[in-house]
């Protein structure tokens, strides 16, 4: 028997908690979105999905260490980048996106836990700038379920004439542009227009609460995005309500609460300290309401989080924690 | 909020499994065959040794003198014959100078007459001497020598005497049994530390998961001293000496400082229970109570085991390992050492031995940090271990100094949150004695 002695350091206990399952954890958690989003936008939104999942898959089998396929980051970053994207988008365009974002976002700086910003919205940032015209179409309704709701199937690389779709509105878009609200109750529940997985507001809080409760997210994370974004745009809806939309309107419409929840608390680019989660989050917060308000786009969520991610080395810097028994609370 | 809920900030709470023991009472165990005494079984100086090979001893000698001030003696834990003074493997994972005895197998191991005085009627320094003398050290785990904690120096005054029944470590019921069995011994602990301090109160702190504890102690606390019984929030590491300060009297020790800086000492039951021990048997401390658990061994059990017994007989009065035991610690699984081998034998500091199963070991795969921050959430001293982590692994040791790696007491907190299983503690432990090094050469 002394021969087969196990010598480890301490501790000798380990937490359930393991990278693979916090991970997988947050896949299971996204089954409800993705879920919500086919019965929104039928079966494109499987095949968007599914096309951003395996582009990151792919690039993270050929470029990433033995075996961290298993460690379920990978495909994270997919079927997030893959709900941040229309429903019609060509599924190759969502293929090269997902390659960008785990080739450029993560495997560059050295691969899982090294990458300072989100993988998946830096893959839809790129895809933003290389598709600008695919990635704003947004299809309107179909007559049936099962019908595609855009160009999927296109041919990499050919489609250069606009997608030839009945094209819709997303709530911000009507917002910005034609000063048109939407009623707070489809918002919420997520029958209007816009990405595939942002539109349910209330199930992605729903999912991240989850989350939440599990430790597996910084819940000060959304709570200061989504407080901070609730002032702001309030007070300015107080100053001229003819002009500025109310909070939960902000709240609800475009990707602020799927960025809140799933985006901002990426646990790689997000501050390790508490202090610091709430600095983030403020962060993230005002800047998506600028950007709405003042900026030339109609959202800004994704330029938000990155933004913000950018700051996270430093915001880290100011905010470590207070050493045991020193500052006003150590004993004289 | 410290004292509103009698707990600290962070920490963490690993599954206790103090079921398997809790409600065993404690037995004796036979004398071995052989026992080995290693000289340093206390923190600082080894002892050194006044017998030689083929030397007689009878239960209760002095094997090996106190060398210095922060140092303690060893005696012989059963009457036999010295037959050997060599390295010898240590609990904590090295080899070190030990002297054997050869038990005589048919002694009636009778008691020596008296070799520590009755208590009453002694002056302090005649009893902290007289606690020197018996070799007493904390039983807590650290065995830091008894008689320092008893005699502090006098530009600081002491007012309270924290007694620590917390016994945080999982799996352990050492102090749980001691409080539960021998209360009074406790309380006389107590009172004649309190002599020695001149402290005007006394807390003991225990943990609300040992209720029957709790209750033995409140039943015995004496009515012409200010003793008091403080519940507290089951949580790791709750025993930490700065921890329990924090918890009972909602005070925090300075960074680098000790309790003593703030008027207060801490000691842990069983050694305040074998400090009385020792005056009321006048024997020197040669045995102590240990609990041998865990889903790896047999017959669970808390035993009072013979200083020097070798790890393999005192699993062998348990029934044994089990065929799917896998690692055997000493002391508890958040901050003992692993045993390599069956031949270790039992110190003074060594409150537990538990033997592993498979199932309960943790796994042997790590993964990247991902910066989750759950291990600056556990660290009970605030620190930033995902920082200090990635200093290590860079051996940017200068720069962990400066981010305070002293004050970490490597309780083990952080690893045991940490889901990409990634050492820290081990790391900061590695790092502490290159820190030291680097002092030492410049």
């Amino acid at each position: 028997m002394s021969s087969s002695l196990l010598v480890t350091a301490s501790p000798h206990l380990a937490g359930k908690h393991s990278t693979p399952r916090i991970m997988w954890t947050v896949e299971g958690s996204l089954v409800p979105v993705i879920g919500a989003a086919t019965w929104f936008f039928g079966p494109s939104a499987i095949l968007v999905i599914a096309a951003a999942t395996a582009g990151t898959m792919l690039t993270e089998r050929l470029f990433g260490r033995p075996g961290s396929l298993r460690d379920g980051s990978g495909m994270i970053t997919g079927l997030l980048l893959g709900l941040t994207l229309p429903p019609g988008l060509p599924m190759w365009m969502a293929f090269v996106g997902g390659m960008f974002g785990i080739g450029f976002g993560k495997m560059i700086f050295g691969g899982l836990g090294q990458n300072v910003f989100n993988p998946a919205l830096l893959g839809r940032a790129f895809l933003q700038a290389a598709f600008p015209v695919a990635l704003t179409t947004w299809p309107a309704k179909t007559a049936n379920w099962w019908m595609l709701r855009g160009d999927n199937l296109a041919p990499p690389f050919l489609s250069a004439h606009a997608p030839d779709v009945v094209t819709g509105a997303t709530p911000l878009g009507l917002m910005k542009f034609e000063h048109q609200g939407t009623a707070l109750w489809d918002l919420m529940l997520g029958t209007t227009g816009g990405s595939l997985g942002e539109t349910a507001g209330l199930l992605i809080t729903l999912c991240g609460l989850y989350l939440a409760l599990r430790n597996y997210l910084n819940w000060r994370i959304p709570a200061s995005v989504l407080l901070s974004a609730a002032i702001l745009a309030g007070g300015l809806h107080l100053l001229d309500p003819g002009r500025y939309p109310d909070a939960l309107f902000t709240l609800f419409s475009g990707g602020l609460m799927l960025g809140a929840w799933y985006m901002a608390t990426d646990l790689v680019t997000s501050p390790v300290t508490n202090k610091g989660a709430w600095v983030f989050g403020a962060g993230i917060g005002l800047l998506v309401v600028v950007i709405r308000i003042w900026g030339g786009l109609a959202e800004g969520v994704m330029y938000a989080i990155l933004l913000m991610n950018a700051l996270v080395p430093f915001i880290n810097r100011a905010t470590q924690p207070r050493l045991f028994g020193t500052g006003r609370k150590a004993a004289a | 909020m410290g004292l509103f809920w009698h707990s600290f900030r962070h920490g963490v709470h690993p599954p206790d499994h103090k079921e398997l023991t809790a409600a065993l009472p404690i037995r004796r165990l036979p004398f071995p065959d052989e026992i080995v005494l290693p000289l340093r079984q206390h923190t600082g100086k080894p002892a050194r040794p006044v017998v030689r090979v083929g030397d007689r001893v009878e239960r209760g000698d002095t094997v090996a003198e106190a060398d210095g001030h922060v140092s303690a003696p060893v005696h012989a834990s059963a009457a036999g014959t010295v037959t050997a003074i060599g390295l010898w493997p240590h609990p904590d994972g090295s080899h070190a100078t030990a002297i054997r005895i050869a038990v005589e197998r048919y002694s009636a191991q009778a008691l020596r007459p008296r070799i520590i005085p009755e208590w009453q009627g002694l002056s302090r320094q005649e009893l902290v001497a007289a606690v020197k003398d018996a070799g007493v050290v904390g039983l807590g785990g650290a065995a830091f020598p008894a008689h320092v904690k008893l005699a502090p120096p006098p530009e600081f005054p002491i007012e309270t005497l924290m007694v620590n029944g917390c016994e945080c470590e999982p799996y352990l019921t050492t102090d749980h049994r001691t409080m539960v069995e021998y209360p009074e011994r406790v309380q006389l602990g107590v009172r004649i530390m309190m002599t020695c301090l001149g402290a005007k109160r006394a807390i003991i702190g225990i943990e609300r998961n040992k209720p029957d504890a709790i209750a033995a102690i409140q039943a015995t606390l004496p009515t012409d001293l200010d003793v008091t019984v403080m519940p507290l929030t089951v949580k790791y590491p709750q025993g930490a000496e700065k921890m329990l300060i924090n918890s009972a009297l909602g005070r925090e020790v300075p960074s680098g400082k000790l309790p003593m800086h703030v008027g207060v000492v801490v000691q842990n039951v069983a050694s305040l229970a074998t400090i009385a021990e020792v005056f009321e048997t006048g024997l020197p401390l040669i045995e102590r109570i240990v609990t041998v658990t865990g889903l790896g061994v047999r017959n669970p059990a808390n035993l009072i085991v013979p200083v020097g017994t070798k790890l393999g007989v005192l699993l062998e009065a348990c029934g044994g390992l089990t065929p799917d035991a896998r690692e055997i610690v000493f002391g508890g699984p958040m901050m003992g050492a692993s045993a390599a081998d069956l031949d270790v034998p039992v110190t003074k500091g060594v409150t537990g031995v538990i033997a592993l199963a498979a199932s309960e070991c943790k796994t042997q795969d790590s993964w990247p940090c991902i910066k989750c921050g759950h291990c600056l959430d556990a660290c009970p001293v605030f620190l930033n271990p995902q920082e200090l982590g990635a200093y290590a692994r860079a051996g940017r040791w200068e720069e962990m100094a400066a981010s305070h790696l002293a004050d970490c007491m490597v309780c083990g907190s952080c690893s045991y949150v940490c889901p990409s299983n990634i050492p820290l503690s081990q790391l900061f432990a590695a790092a502490k004695a290159r820190v030291r090094k680097l002092k030492v050469a410049s």
